[in-house]
């Protein structure tokens, strides 16, 4: 935290500190656009791609709703746990807030542990990326969503450290705010991703 | 320091107890409606992909509100909506606009690679 | 241990050598100048860890002229063997060399030279028009340029150590599949390009927020200059369109690494929605280049007609029209691939509405002139040499509009004489003019203004020399790219003009780069004695010292109405109160340094499949980035009294000099 000099107020610290606030969370929202424009051309490609399967299955085989639809309730149950989280951050309670970012923890490696399994046995059964370009696309949209789950546990992980190290000062509080965005957004690219991939891919 | 600035940014961010349960509840619900919707027999295309595309852009606007708190007063959310309504926009012109570009280009030029039930014109 | 990577890649024939040789002893040269002259600590305090917008800039201008030097060098081996190479003769490069170069050309150009330039300009200009202190994210604006350099260094690193890609700058599948491009030349080309991306997108990012939520009291939208509007619209584009370069490129990189089947001939492969989307991008990044430099002419046809801009508000709608519209046009770099009369009309269509806007801006900058008192400075000089070629340009661009025109010309040097009259003319001709405006600002004083006079002469009259045939040679069939042509043809001829032509170009950026040396020997000579507003200028950045003191303002102007300096020359805003408060400033940091530096690890043992290099530097940057966003927010302190005294020291020190 920034010392104050003796003599000079706080004041100009506390605009400083008012205004990182409101400008880093705008410009994580907007860092949040570009990725929609990203999964939004991973989406327009699995849309021109998803039925050249070359030969080999589509989605309607290859697709279990049992899976996705107990993934999507694993998802969403995160993104409730994650903003617990932040709400047990405006009344400064430390152990609630902990408590609330494993379950988001735990939750989201629960979710990305089925994906992997998921993964892992469409290409033990020679469904890879490398198939066909359906499969390619499908791959490589869901698994970019994975990835950004896993990249979300990570930074999980760092906040729950930091928490538990800084308890709640202006800058825990604002990255929490920058993860709860994160973790929202991912949850609303699940939503297009069963929608479009899975539920209408079952035919 | 710290306290009274701290007490000051939080009030900045929208969040509450209500807005989370709602958007859950919702949430929940539209799901449960996809999931029942895709596994009726009797839904087929192009029936059933309205319903399932309508609920699942009804339930990204519950999150975007109760979750993401988008809309809301204050001098931030102006740019947030507009920043989200213009990324909306474009990207709904690039993802129609190359959906559309490829099922001509691939009616066309690849005839075997045609996205079938689209187009009924026939190739010029 | 080294993926790929043999003893062989660093054997090149003999032009290729002299290349890679010049570069080295260029870099020995800097590195031992830097120990003679003590400056290593200065470097890295005062520049490498900088996040000091001014200085970001700057050094984004170093890496543009670095690669200016590089990309022409290409140009003039392409117009050196296109001017050779007829009938018999093969001229000096075969052809696989040849397809690297015009390659290496074009992304050098656009990735680094274009958007270095708007980057550069950006960081210098903004804050300092909109009454700022700094950028909204100092470590994120540093990181980005560390990115852009990285990526820079990449490029030219490609040049020494094995290939690089011979697809062209848009590196087209199939030809860019791994099937008929196996080597390491494409993947050098992707993470060269993933890499500036990524900087440009957060950079973007970066200004954005600047411009929305960093103006000064009373600075309005409205109110803005609109170089800041024009840049506005200009990172708009960039963080909407670069996401999809970004997907794109990942997508061939996965087709060449594990085998996907996104661009593949085979598979259900789709190489046709990669142009769509390569395009997609790529045309919003035509107007991310051009429309900083409309907003530098916004500034400069004004400063220079002492009459305020004709229209402020047609050239704000301007903007966002094109804004929009650059959006919805992009299937005209692919009439010819085949789609239907319905899908090219509504795309040409689109296409000529977008030359609307674009003519009014250039009418409000004439009326601007008509009835204003016109000095013929060299900005002004550069802003009339982009009339007359960035028009003709775009005049030739309404002709490309139309399919059944494309048709005939598509791909044909009439499209390259096209578009580099709207990259030269335009942006080019947009930088120079910029540079010779703002120069005075940071540094306080002129270039010399008759060296600039002659390097104008040049340049204007060596681009209609070298790219007005190529007009001609289109029509008469010439297809771009070629590196041999047949005697019967008759194109020889207008070939050699056109080499002529880009000698006197070469002729113009010698003149500028001995012109700034010159400059500089001379500057007591030159010195701004004006205190900080050499050309009488109406926006708020000729109303602080030059050069700028670390701070930029030490008040924060409040102001009520455009052109805000020259309303408080003209009475009719009170001038700025002399109100000292403490300032805070951003601390410096060597993270993105090094995180620009793991990225060019990463992006090498991509391209050159050292996995292990490339798990171990990517680690680092995670880790680097978990580091610096675990930190506490740290400022140094400029207390008001220090503010007064440096205030008074810099205009104690503009009067003694001279």
């Amino acid at each position: 935290m920034d010392k104050v000099e003796k003599g000079h107020s706080n004041t100009q610290l506390d605009l400083l500190h008012e205004e990182t606030f409101t400008r880093t969370v705008f410009g994580f929202w907007l860092y949040l656009m570009t990725d929609c424009l990203l999964f939004g051309t991973l989406f327009c490609t699995y849309g021109v791609l998803y039925n050249q399967t070359a030969g080999g299955p589509s989605s309607n085989e290859l697709f279990s709703l049992k899976l996705v639809f107990t993934e999507t309730m694993i998802l969403l149950l995160s993104s409730f746990s994650c903003g617990m989280a932040l709400l047990a951050m405006l009344k400064f309670q430390k152990a609630k807030i902990i408590g609330w970012l494993m379950t988001t923890f735990v939750l989201g490696a629960a979710f990305l542990f089925l994906e992997i399994t998921e993964f892992k046995d469409l290409i033990h059964d020679g469904h890879g990326p490398d198939r066909s370009a359906f499969l390619s696309s499908y791959f490589t949209l869901v698994g970019t969503h994975g990835l950004h789950v896993f990249f979300g546990l990570l930074w999980l992980t760092v906040m729950i450290w930091q928490v538990i190290t800084f308890g709640v000062n202006i800058e825990t509080f604002r990255r929490l705010v920058l993860f709860n965005m994160f973790w929202h957004l991912l949850d609303l690219v699940w939503i297009f991703i069963f929608t479009f991939v899975y539920l209408i891919g079952v035919n | 320091m710290s306290q009274s600035i701290l007490k000051k940014i939080q009030h900045e961010w929208h969040g509450s107890f209500k807005s989370y349960l709602i958007g859950f509840i919702l949430s929940l619900l539209l799901t449960g409606l996809s999931f029942y919707a895709a596994t009726q027999a009797n839904l087929v295309h192009p029936n059933r992909t309205s319903i399932l595309i309508a609920l699942g852009i009804c339930q990204a606007i519950a999150q975007l509100i109760f979750f993401l708190h988008v809309g809301q007063d204050g001098k931030s959310g102006y740019w947030n909506s507009l920043s989200l309504f213009f990324t909306i926009l474009i990207l709904i012109v690039i993802v129609v606009g190359s959906l559309w570009i490829m099922s001509d280009l691939n009616m066309r030029m690849m005839p075997d690679m045609s996205i079938p039930h689209t187009t009924t014109e026939k190739p010029l | 241990m080294f993926g790929r990577l043999t003893l062989n890649a660093f054997l090149h024939d003999f032009v290729q050598t002299q290349a890679v040789v010049g570069m080295v002893v260029g870099a020995i040269a800097l590195v031992i100048g830097l120990t003679y002259f003590k400056l290593w600590k200065t470097l890295w305090n005062d520049w490498i860890t900088t996040v000091d917008h001014k200085r970001i800039g700057i050094m984004y201008i170093v890496v543009v002229v670095i690669m200016f030097l590089k990309g022409f060098t290409d140009a003039m081996m392409i117009r050196l063997q296109q001017m050779l190479s007829v009938g018999d003769s093969q001229g000096f490069l075969d052809a696989a060399h040849f397809q690297e170069v015009f390659s290496a050309h074009g992304t050098t150009m656009i990735f680094f030279v274009g958007m270095g330039s708007v980057f550069g300009l950006m960081n210098l200009i903004i804050p300092l028009q909109i009454g700022a202190r700094d950028v909204a994210f100092p470590f994120i604006n540093a990181l980005g340029f560390w990115l852009f350099a990285s990526g820079a260094l990449l490029s030219l690193i490609s040049l020494a150590v094995g290939r690089f890609s011979g697809a062209g700058w848009l590196a087209y599948p199939p030809l860019s599949s791994l099937q008929y491009s196996p080597g390491e030349g494409v993947d050098y080309w992707i993470w060269i390009v993933q890499i500036a991306g990524i900087g440009s997108t957060i950079g973007g990012i970066n200004f954005l927020v600047t411009i929305l939520k960093m103006r000064c009291p009373g600075m309005t939208l409205m109110r803005m200059p609109i170089f800041v509007w024009s840049c506005l619209c200009a990172v708009i584009l960039i963080v909407l369109a670069f996401p999809i370069l970004t997907a794109t490129l990942a997508m061939l990189s996965l087709d060449r690494t594990i085998g996907t089947h996104f661009f593949t001939v085979d598979g259900g492969g789709n190489y046709m929605m990669y142009i769509n989307l390569i395009w997609a991008w790529g045309h919003p990044e035509v107007y991310i280049l051009i429309l900083p430099m409309f907003g530098v002419f916004s500034e400069i046809v004004p400063t220079f007609s002492e009459k305020r801009l004709f229209g402020y508000a047609s050239m704000v709608w301007a903007l966002l029209f094109i804004t929009f519209i650059s959006f919805v046009v992009w299937l005209h770099h692919f009439f010819t691939m085949g789609a239907s009369p319905y899908v090219n009309a509504f795309f040409g269509i689109a296409t000529m509405v977008i030359a609307i806007p674009t003519g009014v801006k250039i009418f409000n900058w004439l009326f601007t002139k008509f009835r204003g008192r016109v000095h013929f400075t060299s900005p002004m000089l550069w802003f009339f040499a982009f009339l007359l070629n960035f028009t003709v340009a775009g005049m030739t661009g309404m002709l490309l509009s139309v399919p059944p025109v494309d048709f005939q010309v598509h791909n044909s040097l009439f499209l390259i004489a096209h578009f580099h009259g709207m990259v030269i003319g335009g942006v080019l001709f947009g930088f120079f003019a910029a540079f010779t405006y703002w120069f005075p600002k940071f540094t306080g004083f002129y270039l010399d203004e008759r060296l600039n006079w002659y390097a104008f002469w040049c340049w204007l009259s060596g681009f209609l020399l070298a790219f007005m045939p190529l007009y001609m040679l289109g029509f008469m069939g010439a297809t771009r790219r070629l590196d041999h042509y047949e005697a019967e043809t008759g194109w020889q001829f207008l070939f050699i003009v056109v080499f002529i032509g880009a000698i006197i170009l070469f002729c113009g950026a010698i003149i500028q780069f001995a012109g700034l040396f010159w400059s500089i020997y001379n500057r007591k000579k030159n010195w701004d004695h004006t205190n900080g507003d050499p050309w009488n200028g109406r926006t708020l950045e000729w109303s602080i010292p030059s050069p700028p003191p670390i701070y930029n303002f030490a008040t924060i102007p409040t102001v009520n109405s455009r052109d805000p300096l020259w309303e408080i020359k003209h009475g009719g805003s009170p001038p700025a109160k002399k109100e000292y408060e403490d300032i805070y400033l951003p601390i410096n940091t060597s993270m993105g340094c090094f995180i620009g530096l793991f990225s060019l690890f990463f992006g090498f043992a991509m391209t050159w499949q050292m996995w292990w290099l490339a798990i171990i530097s990517f680690v680092a940057i995670i880790v680097t980035l978990i580091i610096r966003l675990s930190s506490a927010d740290k400022h140094k302190l400029i207390t008001a009294e220090v503010v007064k005294k440096m205030e008074s020291d810099q205009i104690r020190s503009q009067k003694s000099y001279g």
